[in-house]
């Protein structure tokens, strides 16, 4: 394949292409910035997600990044640092990353197009697609981020537009007091993080996670285990905040409520997913299980296995007592988080890479599943229906099909089949029983169960309830309802095609662990 | 690729219907149905397998493909029928079409909607009925619950979100039961793919080994019940049948058809297949009494409860109940005649009990009551419906020439004569007892509802139903007859998928 012949700097093609497109938007902003077709701006966005995902796609199948294959179109490591530096280099552009820049495409793609008719008749159009492009930029860099330093770069570079995009709706106060505290609690949690990289550069000397390994095993680093171990917690903490996980998930309700409902997906799908990343490579390359064990006297697992127990437990039982569609959704997806924390949960036993699999796969559907149920609100906040479970009721008599994708994003969530959720729970469920996890399997079957309790509540409504009110004819917006089919579509065909899927992250989690 | 043709056009013709304005709906639905229920009927023409298909049987129709391979083990799509699977699968695809043309007048708002729903129930029944691999049978299985739970949500009676919620959550929790312990016993066994032959195979050669500090024997005996649990809630005997009354009386006719007619059978189809194909008879063995109390115990509070009823739908509601207990027996009796008869009695049981929803419904489409209180004199009024509902009842009663009869007498005659039940006769004989309760309250609703002076206190006018109302129900009548008549018709197929677990389960001996 062509892809054999690139100079190693276009490994972060998919990155670069998203970062070349938001320069792009804002070229075309300064260009003619009143005059600007809508079109053409969501167009250019949507296009240049789809492009990224197309050369993500394709290297990945031409096995770019695959561990072992030869003259260079293995893994691709970028930015060594020169003589000083012999490990892997600042990015790394393997099928792990590959993985994750596909979720953060894929979803990306799918609010550019609903973002067409929901940011109908709001200002600062360009600003918004521009800001949302450079968000994907950030985390599709996350992926490929092999340094404590890129890490925290890519991290801020995700989040920084992020805070804008939330309160973007400038009249809107909720979406600007949820932007507020999502950046409030962002900083707070960045510093955080960044606390917690001095502390292991303290320890260990280096900021690369393969030679903070090399550094761990090489046993001059015991004297510091104490430090050490303050500063791993304190990077799970970062990641918690990243991934809205239990401690740090009180920012996500309100963030994603205030929000506009497709940037709410876009948060809760890839920002998520990116999130996982880092937390993904940094434990497995950087702090190897059994090495890092014996400097820090703890097995970081077991914050893992409380992290997941607690983030799914309480994200489920607080979805269930919600009124409000969004802060449901907004629960679930805390919950979803436990979920996919089990992937670093069960990493000890011999199956590691079968359970950090299952949870890419986890990531890769839910991208699927949860930016389409968003992205339904977005449409009902652009009929304007209202935000409550009772004015969802009766939907279906007017929306038929936008309300059959409904429920079928709400059954897979609750990973029934015949959806793709069904698919990745169980590979987390069997992921779990193979590591050992009992109360961790236990506790996701669980939850599953009480899950269906609120999801069916909405497919409920909208299908089996009256409407209250008397609604006026509701509009067919082409791009949401194109975003939200093709979503919908993508939920069902998981199920069938999911071999592909399953070879590709057990194989990326084998090669990183 | 038969199998995946009858899928495909069923789940092709749920779309292209849901998509359908509401107008043809109906019309259209019937004609896609016509096209599986040709094909099976084709297929059981040109049936040519033989034996039981988890036990080394020759299948017909047979595909396997690769799927998933995931660490060691591989999932694979994997359809095939045997003497078994294959009446099931008649029945399913010729009770939806007549179930389809049965809800013509009852079905009057969302048509689209509800009759893409019936054609995708019907797909996944006919692949619970084909699926050899445990996770494709597994998907299924659970993909029924979701359309039925609309069709009782949607199209349902006053109490219909209350019945739909708990159908939904009991059948979904049991499943969920079954699943894990499921998973645990394959965890424990050596086999590397969900095929069911395999497993099959694994657990009566050696059985499971150790798995998360569980012995082996152990393991399959939890297995075993937490399984009995899960499918004792989708068959529903007592004490988990209290969800089958509500979501029957609040369903709309065709969903209580296909309820009655072929869902309750995946429950008895699946105990058949797994509890008692699985498991090696030292497993089973202690279990025996209990699950036959529990099936006796069925079949006469079933229908000491249908007894009490005074709405037609429920009396047929509970009387599901009783019937589903005789197949329990029938199959807790390991002969050819009690497990080949309780499989013979999924079949009959589907077409009466089609039969008398589809009776009942068109008697409340005309006269807007259920309660056999306020009807009276119904022959004079709608002599061609109730001339059904009436053969109806006598089939349910086991008349003789009627499959209602066959079927009992062979659960009945191989109940009699097992060896592994023990006290056999005493639980056969209170068994029986039940027929005559069944004749008590189906000969005393008729009396009251039926026969006498016409006297309905409703401001309805009852007319005569229309020839679409009662054309499927003569279909069925039908076929009760003729299986009545000549039991072999599907008898023999049976009994060659029977034999081989006999065989296995008595070590080489019928």
């Amino acid at each position: 394949m062509a892809v054999l012949d690139l100079p190693a700097w276009a490994g972060l093609a998919p990155a670069l292409i998203l970062a070349g497109t938001a320069i792009l938007l804002f070229l075309l902003d300064s260009i003619s910035s009143r005059s600007m077709n809508r079109a053409v701006l969501a167009g250019t966005a949507t296009a240049g997600a789809i492009a990224s995902l197309g050369v993500a796609v394709w290297f990945t199948v031409a096995g770019v990044g695959a561990p072992g294959m030869e003259n260079g179109h293995g893994v691709i490591t970028l930015f060594d640092g020169g003589e000083a530096f012999v490990g892997d280099g600042l990015f790394v552009v393997d099928q792990l990353a590959l993985f994750f820049m596909i979720i953060v495409a894929v979803v990306t793609a799918l609010v550019a197009v609903a973002s067409y008719d929901y940011m109908d008749g709001h200002a600062h159009q360009a600003e918004y697609y521009s800001l949302l492009v450079l968000a994907a930029t950030g985390m599709s860099l996350m992926a490929a981020a092999n340094s404590l330093v890129t890490i925290f770069i890519a991290l801020e570079l995700a989040s920084l537009p992020s805070y804008a995009l939330v309160s973007i709706l400038k009249d809107n106060r909720g979406s600007v007091e949820g932007g507020l505290k999502y950046f409030l609690i962002g900083a707070v949690s960045s510093a955080i993080f960044l606390y917690g990289i001095s502390l292991v550069y303290g320890a260990t000397g280096v900021m690369q996670l393969d030679l903070i390994a090399d550094e761990l095993a090489s046993g001059e680093v015991d004297p510091y285990g104490g430090l050490l171990g303050l500063g791993i917690l304190m990077l799970i903490g970062g990641f918690a905040f990243k991934t809205a996980s239990v401690p740090f998930h009180f920012w996500a309700p309100e963030a994603y409520e205030g929000a506009p409902a497709p940037i709410s997906a876009f948060l809760s799908s890839a920002s998520k997913a990116a999130g996982f990343v880092i937390a993904f490579r940094v434990f497995t390359t950087a702090f190897p299980v059994d090495v890092t064990g014996s400097v820090i006297g703890v097995d970081w697992t077991l914050a893992f296995i409380v992290l997941a127990i607690v983030t799914m437990t309480v994200g489920n039982f607080a979805a269930a007592t919600q009124s409000n569609v969004k802060r449901m959704l907004a629960y679930s997806s805390i919950g979803h988080a436990g979920y996919a924390l089990i992937g670093l949960a069960g990493l000890t036993a011999d199956g590691g890479e079968l359970v950090m699999g299952a949870a890419m796969m986890h990531l890769l559907v839910y991208g699927f599943m949860n930016t389409g149920a968003f992205l339904f609100v977005a449409l009902a906040e652009y009929w304007g229906v209202g935000r409550t479970f009772e004015d969802y009721n009766g939907l279906a008599r007017q929306a038929p099909i936008a309300c059959v994708a409904l429920a079928v994003f709400m059954f897979s969530l609750a990973g029934i089949p015949p959806f793709g959720g069904f698919w990745s729970k169980y590979f987390l469920f069997t992921g779990a029983l193979e590591a050992g996890l009992l109360v961790v399997a236990a506790a996701l079957v669980v939850n599953s169960a009480l899950s269906l309790y609120y999801y069916s509540r909405l497919v409920k409504a909208v299908w089996i309830e009256d409407p209250v009110v008397d609604r006026d004819a509701l509009g067919q917006p082409t791009g949401l309802y194109a975003a939200i089919v093709f979503a919908a579509v993508m939920t069902v065909l998981l199920l069938p095609g999911f071999g592909p899927v399953v070879d590709v992250a057990i194989d990326a989690a084998a090669a990183i662990i | 690729m038969m199998i995946e043709a009858l899928i495909g056009v069923a789940l092709l013709g749920a779309l292209v219907t849901f998509l359908a304005p509401n107008r043809i709906a109906g019309k259209l639905a019937f004609a896609i149905s016509l096209v599986p229920a040709a094909l099976s009927l084709w297929m059981f023409t040109a049936f040519d397998g033989s034996g039981n298909a988890l036990l080394d049987g020759e299948l017909a129709f047979e595909s396997q493909m690769e799927w998933i391979q995931l660490a060691d083990y591989s999932i694979s799509w994997f359809v095939g029928l045997d003497g078994i699977s294959l009446p099931l699968v008649v029945l399913t695809t010729v009770l939806t079409s007549l179930a389809i043309m049965s809800s013509w007048t009852p079905i009057d708002e969302r048509e689209s909607q509800f009759y893409g729903l019936v054609l995708f129930i019907e797909a996944n029944l006919i692949g619970v009925f084909t699926a050899l691999d445990f996770f494709v049978w597994f998907i299924f299985w659970e993909a029924v619950l979701i359309p039925m739970y609309l069709l009782i949500g949607i199209w349902g009676g006053p109490r219909r979100k209350y019945a739909a919620i708990k159908f939904f959550v009991y059948t979904n929790v049991a499943s969920l039961v079954m699943f894990g312990a499921f998973i645990a016993l394959v965890f424990g066994l050596d086999v590397s793919s969900f095929a069911l032959p395999e497993i099959t195979d694994a657990m009566l050669n050696g059985g499971p080994d150790a798995f998360l500090g569980v012995g082996g024997t152990t393991l399959a005996s939890v297995v075993f019940v937490a399984m009995f649990l899960g499918f004792a809630v989708k068959v529903p005997i007592v004490p988990f049948h209290t969800w089958l009354p509500d979501a029957h009386v609040e369903a709309p006719t065709p969903a209580s058809v296909l309820l009655a007619g072929v869902l309750l059978k995946m429950g008895t189809y699946a105990l058949l297949r797994f509890n008692f194909t699985m498991f090696p008879t030292e497993i089973i063995e202690p279990f025996v009494i209990p699950i036959a109390a529990i099936a006796v115990i069925s079949v006469i509070y079933g229908a000491m409860l249908a007894l009490a009823q005074t709405d037609l739908k429920r009396i047929v509601a509970y009387s599901s109940v009783s019937s589903m207990g005789y197949v329990i027996l029938g199959l807790i009796a390991f002969t050819q005649f009690g497990v080949g008869g309780a499989t013979f009695q999924m079949v009959s049981h589907g077409l009466i009990s089609g039969l008398m929803f589809m009776a009942v419904g068109v008697i409340y489409n005309a006269t807007h009551t259920r309660m056999v209180t306020d009807m009276s004199g119904m022959a004079d009024r709608m002599p061609v419906a109730v001339g059904i509902l009436i053969a109806g009842a006598f089939g349910y009663m086991g008349l003789p020439l009627m499959s209602g009869f066959a079927a009992e007498y062979f659960i009945f005659f191989g109940a009699f004569g097992s060896d592994l039940l023990a006290y056999a006769p005493i639980f056969t004989a209170l068994a029986m007892f039940g027929i005559v309760i069944v004749a008590g309250y189906l000969l005393f609703a008729l009396q009251r509802a039926v026969f006498g002076p016409y006297h309905l206190e409703t401001d309805y006018e009852v007319s005569r139903a229309p020839l679409h109302d009662v054309a499927p129900m003569f279909v069925l009548l039908g076929l009760i007859i003729a299986l009545g008549v000549a039991p072999d018709l599907i008898f023999e197929m049976i009994t060659d998928a029977v034999n081989p677990l006999l065989e296995s389960a008595n070590g080489g001996e019928l």
